[in-house]
């Protein structure tokens, strides 16, 4: 189909556009941007006046639960809601049930996701049978079968030669391996920051040493192995410092951050609020201050929602027991551009970390609008202001620490390879 | 952030924590308190007619002997209709939530919920999910708190020393792991006790304690010299397991509270526990049973503190 979007404000981080542009779509791809290519006919104009025009969102961290967890949520649940919230790439974590081990796993996930047509699916496999942290899964084979990268993630590895060995077989390939930083001792049992509000409360906890050691142990690893390293879901001052010295000294590493990290800190616990209950833990508002200043500095390089929809049931429980996780898709959008408002950063620069330099961690040709690319197209009204309420949200996991709050920013269309693939409701401006 | 303890009036709707509330309030059960006891002091009526018509419900998620007992007597003091419900993990094991108890009971026309939980949070999420006319005391989550016994360790500091503003009080032992410490301080600093210490190794204390309001020692010598009130915690088992400490006898040696030690502290200072006690590992048997020790009053004095605070929240509208 021929798309036209007229009138908009075009922003593309990767091509440094910041401009009216007009954009003209046919068979998926970008084909023109500016003026209309002679003789194009265009089958849908989307008048995009007063709206923004930027490359789909890609997130780095989004659980579909499937296979097994389908009381959380359901690919349909969640692929409506990615795209819902701007998303038309998607990264999901291997901790499934069973795990992403098996390429058959990998295929039947893909597959489910391509017959939805909505946003792509780029599973990252489980880098150790059954995330057990003891054998090495068939890397190549998953690798053959559509995963992106390996990662644990939020399993422990404890066996420090089996995260090494890993690193080395992933490295023969070239595959990347992605981790979260926790040592699984000092974290064992804890739910929240080691510091004020977690003393206050009564609640266990845990400390940044946890993800000072681990992430030092990462970063030795990744010297030694030359493995492509992501670290995932940072989340305090001092692992902040220590990627900027790493990245400083010449490793090539990458780094994300949650949107809720860059938002919230423990304080936001209050009064046992288990939405707040989050893996990793909320930490000071030093933290917070530092993860900011890293993504500003490019010391971390990726904005994710770590979505994680959880079943109200399951939050509906004293904090410790509640289970960890918020959604998360449909907010990521307008929490970067809160983000970008309250830093004095350009949208361009903001939006970056959830576009083009996703792409680059992911290895994946997305994340911009050159010509000749993928359609894939967010299209939003960044007047907009709503409010997080639970029942207007897509996904099937109805709780965040934002519910309540007032949003700026709003998705108005989806575009995933030159189709339209979410419209919001009201589009009267 | 609205406190959850206190409704649109400012009055008290629910007993969770001992932070956060106005002196006011903590006083005014204090006061309420001593009215009981001295009636049953005189020997004249033990039983008054306050909680007439209204069921208590003491749930206990977490075994307990003595706080329930206590609890329980106090209800009916107050002519209340007490229950009893030690549900213990069996009713989870069943696959029923915490909530879904709550629930069952609440149908069951409860007017006060007595609630003891493992976990941290447990009596706020309770708190929060029942009807605005039902109200909860904590009697103990997790770490987090157990006002009663704070409330009642205050009566007795207050019942022995008077006033508030110019005692040195010291709390010894696992203050990381304890509810008791976490009421104790919010209470002491709220009354305006002007220093407040806490005298445990660093494996059994939580980190920032210092910013609770009070002065952290390491060394009993130096944290009992002059004190006024030596508040002693139990010491669980499981601690040593856990590699918070080596052993019971070590403990002893170091954090014990001997004659020895406790002849530092104020030649008048008073010697509380919230029991049950384990003599020879925080406390040796002849401070217990000294001059000093208070720990029995506590425990006269607590069914009257409960009393005054079954009576104040049903006096709340």
């Amino acid at each position: 189909m021929n798309i036209q979007i007229l009138n908009g404000r075009l922003i593309d981080p990767k091509n440094e556009v910041d401009a009216a542009k007009d954009i003209f779509i046919t068979a998926g791809k970008i084909l023109a941007i500016g003026k209309a290519p002679a003789g194009f006919v265009a089958e849908k104009t989307i008048d995009a006046a007063g709206l923004v025009i930027i490359p789909g969102l890609i997130d780095l961290a989004a659980r579909l639960r499937e296979p097994g967890y389908e009381y959380k949520a359901t690919l349909e649940s969640e692929m409506s809601a990615a795209v819902a919230g701007g998303i038309t790439s998607l990264a999901c974590p291997p901790d499934t049930e069973p795990a992403l081990d098996e390429p058959g796993l990998v295929e039947m996930l893909k597959h489910r996701a391509r017959a939805l047509s909505q946003a792509k699916v780029y599973p990252v496999g489980a880098l150790t049978y059954g995330l057990k942290g003891v054998e090495l899964t068939e890397m190549a084979e998953l690798a053959d079968a559509g995963c992106v990268a390996f990662s644990q993630a939020d399993a422990p590895l404890t066996d420090t030669r089996v995260l090494m060995r890993a690193m080395q077989y992933a490295a023969t390939f070239g595959f990347g391996v992605w981790l979260r930083p926790q040592d699984s001792f000092l974290a064992r049992d804890g739910v929240a920051h080691d510091g004020e509000v977690a003393t206050r409360l009564g609640l266990p906890a845990i400390p940044v040493c946890a993800e000072t050691i681990a992430l030092a142990i990462m970063l030795q690893l990744a010297r030694e192995t030359g493995v492509r390293l992501h670290i995932c879901r940072l989340s305090s001052a001092a692992g902040v410092a220590m990627i900027r010295e790493a990245k400083k000294g010449g490793l090539a590493i990458t780094c994300d951050v949650s949107m809720n990290h860059i938002h919230l800190s423990e304080m936001d616990i209050g009064y046992f609020d288990s939405n707040c209950h989050l893996i990793p833990p909320l930490r000071n508002q030093r933290d917070r201050d530092a993860l900011r200043v890293g993504l500003h500095e490019g010391v971390i390089d990726a904005i994710c929602s770590n979505h994680s929809p959880v079943d109200e049931d399951a939050k509906q429980l004293p904090f410790a027991e509640a289970e960890a996780g918020a959604t998360g898709l449909e907010l990521l959008l307008p929490l970067v551009l809160k983000w970008a408002q309250q830093g004095k950063l350009t949208i361009s620069d903001a939006i970056a970390k959830v576009t083009h330099n996703s792409a680059q961690i992911l290895n994946i040709d997305a994340g911009h609008l050159s010509l000749g690319a993928a359609a894939d197209v967010c299209i939003f009204d960044p007047a907009s202001c709503w409010k997080v309420e639970a029942a207007a949200l897509m996904s099937q996991g109805k709780n965040t620490p934002f519910l309540g709050m007032e949003m700026q920013g709003k998705v108005r269309y989806t575009l995933v390879h030159g189709q339209i693939v979410y419209q919001a409701m009201q589009n009267n401006k | 952030m609205n406190n959850p303890q206190l409704n649109k009036q400012g009055e008290l709707q629910h007993l969770l924590s001992t932070e956060g509330l106005p002196s006011r309030i903590l006083y005014d059960i204090l006061d309420r308190a001593s009215t009981f006891v001295d009636l049953a002091g005189r020997g004249e009526i033990k039983k008054v007619p306050l909680l007439h018509g209204k069921s208590v419900f003491n749930v206990f998620f977490e075994n307990s002997t003595r706080t329930r007992t206590t609890f329980e007597i106090a209800a009916k003091r107050l002519s209340a209709d007490v229950v009893n419900l030690n549900i213990g993990s069996s009713s989870t094991s069943k696959g029923e939530t915490l909530l879904d108890t709550v629930d069952n009971l609440c149908a069951m026309h409860a007017d006060m919920f007595v609630v003891r939980h493992a976990q941290s949070g447990a009596a706020h999420l309770i708190a929060k999910h029942v009807a605005p006319e039902i109200h909860v005391i904590n009697a103990g989550d997790g770490r987090h708190a157990h006002p009663t016994q704070a409330l009642l360790d205050m009566f007795t500091i207050r019942h022995y020393k008077k006033e508030f503003h110019n005692l040195r009080v010291a709390i010894v032992g696992d203050i990381l792991h304890s509810r008791v410490a976490r009421s104790q301080i919010h209470a002491l600093t709220t009354l305006g006790v002007p220093e407040v210490r806490v005298i445990a190794p660093k494996t059994l204390l939580p980190s920032h304690v210092e910013q609770l309001g009070v002065r952290v020692f390491h060394d009993m010598a130096q944290g009992l010299r002059d004190v006024d009130v030596v508040l002693m915690l139990r010491l669980q088992n499981e601690r040593m397991q856990g590699a918070a400490l080596p052993s019971a006898q070590e403990y002893f040696k170091y954090y014990g509270l001997t004659q020895e030690k406790l002849a530092l502290a104020k030649a008048d200072a008073i010697v509380m526990h919230p029991g049950p006690m384990n003599r020879g590992i925080e406390i040796d048997s002849s401070v217990a049973d000294g001059a000093q020790s208070v720990i029995l009053p506590q425990v006269t004095f607590g069914i009257a503190v409960r009393m005054a605070v079954m009576s104040t929240l049903a006096g709340a509208k």
